[in-house]
C-alpha cells in the first residue's frame, strides 16, 4: 500500500474518532453546567475544563463561557480539530484515497460531511444537543461501515490504528477533565457534586451500566478510573486501546513479514498495564499518570508514522 | 432543421418514432406521469451521495459540482453502431500510425501530406521523443473521439482527443445509475455492457507493458491529486482497475527506474496510465515549477523502463489544425477512405481560406487551435456585435491560431425539462483503446446535452450534461 493511501486511512480514524470525542465532552460539559448547586463563577469552570481536556486550554485567550466553547470546539473554522473541522479533514483525506474504501464506507464519510451543511451551526441549547447526537451517530455509522464491509487488509488495520491511537488519547483526556473540574472548597471527595461528575464521565463514554455490571458497587473515584485505565473488558478503556494497537501493529506485521521500533514500543506499553495497579496509580497521582500515557502515545504515533506512513 | 434522434425530424414526441426507440416511446407512453421528475431527483441525491462531481475552476463558491444527469437514455442502434465502430478503429489506427511516423521517419512529412511546420513548430510536439519509440509502440491507448450528427447518416468527427481524454466515469456511472431507476426498461432493451470497459482498459495497459515487467507488470493511475476537474474520475477509474492512485509525490526515479513509496518500501512501477499533461509530467525536462510530476520521470522513460498511456508527444495528433488534415493522413497510413468524415474546416492559416471567415463570422464557429473544453470559441450566431469584433482583431493578428466551422445542425434527444420532453442538442465521446492486440471500441460512450433550449455548448465546464448511452445488439 502507498505510504500517503495508509497516512490518510490513519488520520481519517484519528479525525473521526476525535469528532466523537468532542461531541462527548461537550455533552458531559453541559449536563457538569447543570448541576444545579454550583454558585455562580463555576460555570466558567466547567467550560474551562472542557477546553482543557481538548488539549486546548488557553485557545480562546479570554474568560471561556458556553457560548464561545461551544462554538470553538463544534465549529469554529479557527480550530483546525472542531467537529466541523474534524469531519471535514476526514472527508478529504477519505477523499484523497477514494479507492482505498469500500463504497459504503465512503458514503458514510460523504455522508457525515455533506450533513454538515444542513445541520448549521445551532446556538439554542437543545438544537445543539441534536447536533452532537447526529455527530455520535454520523460517526457511529463510519466506524460501522468499516467494520462491515472492508478486506480485512492492512488498509484497515491503519484506519483502526488511527482511531486506537487517538480514542486512548481521548479516553486520557476525559479522565482527566476531572483533574481540571476541582471541587468547590466545602465539597466533600465522595459527595453528591464528586459523584455526579463521575457518574458523567462515564456516561459520556455509555460505560454508565457497564460499571454497575463490572463493579457492582455506588460509583466511586477509584472504580471508575479502574474500568477507564485498566479494566480490558472496556473498549474504551486505556488497556484496550493498547490492546487494540497491540493487535493492529501484529497484524501489519505478519502481513508485512516485518516487525519494526513501532512493534516494540507497543509490546513493551502493553506490559507495563499489565503489571499496573489502580491503587498505586492512585498513589502517584492520577493526572500524572494520565500526561505521562498521553506523552508515550504521542510517541507511539510518532514511531507508526515513521515506520509506515512517511 | 435539425434531426432528431427519437422522431428522425423535428424534435416533437408522440409521433413518429425511429426503430431504436420504439420500446422507449412504449415505456414513456405507459409510464406514470411525474415518474421520469421522481427517478431525476432521486439520482441527483444519489450522484451528491457518491460524491460524482467535478471541480470548476476559479468557482470557489461551489468548487464541486454536479453534472446535470438526464434520466432520458439516448439509444444507438445496432448497424449505426456497427459503422461507427469501424469508423473510430480506422481513425485511431491511423492516428497511430501517424504519430510513431512523425516521431520516426517523418515520411508524411516528406511526402506533404501535413505541412512539416505544422508539426515541428506545434507547442504539442516533444522533441524529446524524436528518434524513440515507446514500448510496444503504442502511442494512444486511450482516445476519446468526439461525434455530433446530422442527419440519419451523418455522424462527423468534431475532435480527436489523444492526451488524457475525461468522460468515462460517466458513461460507466450513468449506465449504472439507470440500472437502478429503470431495471424494467432494461428488460426490454438489448443494451450492451460497458462495464467491460475496465477489462478492456486493463488488458490493454497490461498488453502495452515493457517487456522487461514481465508476466504480472504493476499498473498505476497518476493523477495531479483531488483537486483537479477530474479526480473524481482518476479514483474511479483506478478502483475499477484494482491498481494504485498516486500523485507524483508517491514516486521516484532510481537507477532509470519508477518506484512508488508503500508501506513495505520501494516497488517498481511499470505502466502509468497518466492523467497530467506533458508538461507537467517531468519538471527536471519540462516545466520546472511543476510540483505534480516526477523528476527523473523521463529518463526512466527514455531507458523504456516504463510505458506512459498516453505516450508524451501525442498532443501533436489531437490539435485542432492537424485535425484537418485528418482525411489525407488516413488515406496515407491506412490506404483506404476515412469512413467518418471531418466537420468541412476552414483553416485561417490560408489566406483564402481566412478572407472567407473574415466574410462570415457571424454564421461560423472560429475555434482557437489549442483551446478545449468550450473555452477560446466563437459560436457566431450566438455571439454580440462587439464579441464578433473582438474575435476579428484576434483573428486576423494570428491568423494561424484559429481554424473555423460551419455551425452544424447537431442532432437533438428527448430530454427532460420541467416534467416534459424537449429536444436538446447532443454529442457523442466514445472511447477507443489501443495495444498490440488491436484497438477496441467501447460499446457505449458518453453522450454531453445542451441543457439550455436552442444551445450548442455541451461542455460541462459551460453548464452541459450527461446521458446514458445505449448501444443496441440487434
Amino acid at each position: 500500500m502507498l505510504s500517503r493511501t495508509a497516512d490518510s486511512l490513519y488520520w481519517t480514524g484519528r479525525y473521526i474518532e476525535r469528532a466523537d470525542f468532542l461531541a462527548r465532552i461537550l455533552e458531559a460539559t453541559i449536563r457538569l453546567a447543570a448541576i444545579p448547586t454550583r454558585g455562580d463563577g463555576d460555570a466558567e469552570t466547567v467550560w474551562a475544563s472542557a477546553l482543557a481536556s481538548a488539549g486546548a486550554p488557553k485557545a480562546l485567550g479570554r474568560a471561556p463561557t458556553e457560548k464561545s466553547v461551544r462554538e470553538y470546539l463544534a465549529f469554529s473554522p479557527d480550530n483546525a480539530s472542531s467537529i466541523a473541522a474534524c469531519i471535514t479533514r476526514a472527508r478529504t483525506n477519505a477523499r484523497s484515497v477514494r479507492t482505498a474504501l469500500t463504497v459504503e464506507l465512503w458514503e458514510a464519510i460523504n455522508g457525515a460531511w455533506n450533513g454538515l451543511a444542513e445541520q448549521g451551526q445551532p446556538t439554542r441549547r437543545d438544537d445543539f444537543g441534536h447536533f452532537l447526537e447526529w455527530v455520535k451517530t454520523v460517526t457511529l455509522s463510519v466506524e460501522g461501515a468499516a467494520s462491515r464491509t472492508m478486506l480485512r487488509n492492512d488498509g484497515y488495520y491503519f484506519l483502526r490504528l488511527g482511531a486506537a491511537i487517538e480514542r486512548a488519547d481521548n479516553t486520557a483526556r476525559l479522565l482527566d477533565v476531572k483533574y481540571h473540574l476541582l471541587l468547590p472548597e466545602g465539597e466533600r471527595v465522595g459527595g453528591q457534586l464528586d459523584y455526579f461528575q463521575w457518574t458523567t464521565l462515564l456516561r459520556e463514554v455509555s460505560a454508565l451500566t457497564a460499571y454497575r455490571w463490572v463493579y457492582r458497587d455506588s460509583v466511586k473515584p477509584w472504580l471508575v478510573a479502574d474500568l477507564l485505565v485498566l479494566n480490558r473488558q472496556m473498549p474504551r478503556s486505556l488497556a484496550s486501546c493498547q490492546a487494540s494497537i497491540v493487535r493492529y501493529l501484529e497484524k501489519l506485521a505478519n502481513d508485512y513479514g516485518r516487525r519494526g521500533p513501532a512493534q516494540r514500543l507497543a509490546a513493551e506499553r502493553m506490559r507495563a498495564f499489565d503489571s499496573s495497579r489502580i491503587e498505586t496509580i492512585f498513589q502517584s497521582g492520577l493526572h500524572e499518570y494520565i500526561q505521562s500515557f498521553l506523552n508515550e502515545n504521542g510517541r507511539l504515533g510518532q514511531a507508526i508514522h515513521e515506520q509506515y506512513l512517511s | 432543421m435539425a434531426f432528431d434522434e427519437m422522431s428522425g425530424g423535428a424534435p416533437v414526441y408522440g409521433g413518429k418514432v425511429r426503430d431504436s426507440y420504439r420500446g422507449l416511446a412504449k415505456w414513456l407512453a405507459d409510464a406514470p406521469e411525474g415518474l421520469l421528475q421522481a427517478r431525476s431527483r432521486q439520482a441527483e441525491l444519489f450522484f451528491r451521495r457518491m460524491g460524482v462531481t467535478f471541480a470548476v475552476y476559479g468557482d470557489a463558491e461551489s468548487s464541486e459540482r454536479l453534472i446535470p444527469f438526464d434520466v432520458v437514455p439516448r439509444i444507438i442502434g445496432a448497424a449505426e453502431w456497427g459503422g461507427l465502430e469501424k469508423g473510430l478503429i480506422q481513425r485511431v489506427s491511423a492516428i497511430n500510425a501517424f504519430l510513431a511516423d512523425v516521431y520516426g521517419k517523418q515520411e508524411c512529412l516528406k511526402a506533404g501530406v501535413v505541412p512539416a511546420e505544422l508539426i515541428l513548430t506545434n507547442p504539442q510536439y516533444a522533441p524529446e521523443m524524436q528518434g524513440r519509440r515507446p514500448p510496444r509502440d503504442i502511442w494512444v491507448q486511450i482516445a476519446g473521439v468526439d461525434l455530433v450528427r446530422t442527419g440519419e447518416d451523418g455522424f462527423y468527427v468534431l475532435e480527436d482527443n489523444c492526451r488524457t481524454p475525461s468522460g468515462v466515469s460517466y458513461m460507466l456511472e450513468n449506465r449504472e445509475m439507470m440500472m437502478r431507476l429503470f431495471p424494467d426498461l432494461f428488460a426490454d432493451y438489448p443494451v450492451r455492457p460497458v462495464e467491460t470497459y475496465a477489462d478492456m482498459l486493463l488488458a490493454s495497459l497490461r498488453a502495452c507493458a515493457p517487456e522487461a515487467a514481465g508476466s504480472d507488470p504493476t499498473i498505476v493511475v497518476l493523477t495531479p491529486g483531488p483537486f483537479n476537474s477530474a479526480y473524481y474520475e482518476h479514483s474511479f477509474l483506478a478502483d475499477k482497475l484494482g491498481v494504485e492512485l498516486v500523485e507524483g509525490r508517491d514516486l521516484f526515479v532510481d537507477d532509470g527506474k519508477v518506484f512508488m513509496r508503500t508501506t513495505e518500501g520501494r516497488q517498481q512501477v511499470d505502466v502509468i496510465y497518466r492523467r497530467i499533461d506533458d508538461a507537467f509530467l517531468d519538471p527536471l525536462t519540462f516545466r520546472p515549477d511543476s510540483a505534480l510530476g516526477v523528476p527523473g520521470l523521463m529518463n526512466a522513460y527514455e531507458e523504456g523502463t516504463v510505458t506512459l498511456a498516453n505516450a508524451v508527444g501525442t498532443g501533436v495528433a489531437d490539435d485542432k489544425a492537424v485535425y484537418t488534415y485528418m482525411p489525407e493522413i488516413i488515406r496515407f497510413f491506412t490506404g483506404e477512405e476515412p469512413i467518418l468524415n471531418n466537420v468541412p474546416t476552414w483553416r485561417c492559416r490560408e489566406p483564402d481560406a481566412l478572407k472567407h471567415v473574415l466574410a462570415n463570422l457571424g454564421d461560423l464557429v472560429v475555434k482557437e487551435v489549442g483551446g478545449s473544453g468550450g473555452y477560446g470559441m466563437l459560436v457566431g450566431p450566438a455571439s454580440t456585435k462587439a464579441e464578433i469584433e473582438s474575435f476579428r482583431k484576434k483573428l486576423i493578428n494570428d491568423p494561424d491560431d484559429f481554424i473555423a466551422q460551419p455551425t452544424l445542425a447537431l442532432s437533438t434527444a428527448p430530454t427532460l425539462d420541467k416534467g416534459e420532453l424537449h429536444g436538446r442538442h447532443v454529442d457523442l465521446r466514445p472511447f477507443v483503446l489501443s495495444s498490440p492486440d488491436g484497438v477496441k471500441v467501447a460499446p457505449g460512450g458518453l453522450t454531453r446535452v445542451a441543457l439550455k433550449p436552442g444551445s450548442l455548448v455541451v461542455n460541462s465546464s459551460q453548464g452541459g450534461g450527461t446521458k446514458d448511452t445505449w448501444v443496441l445488439d440487434v
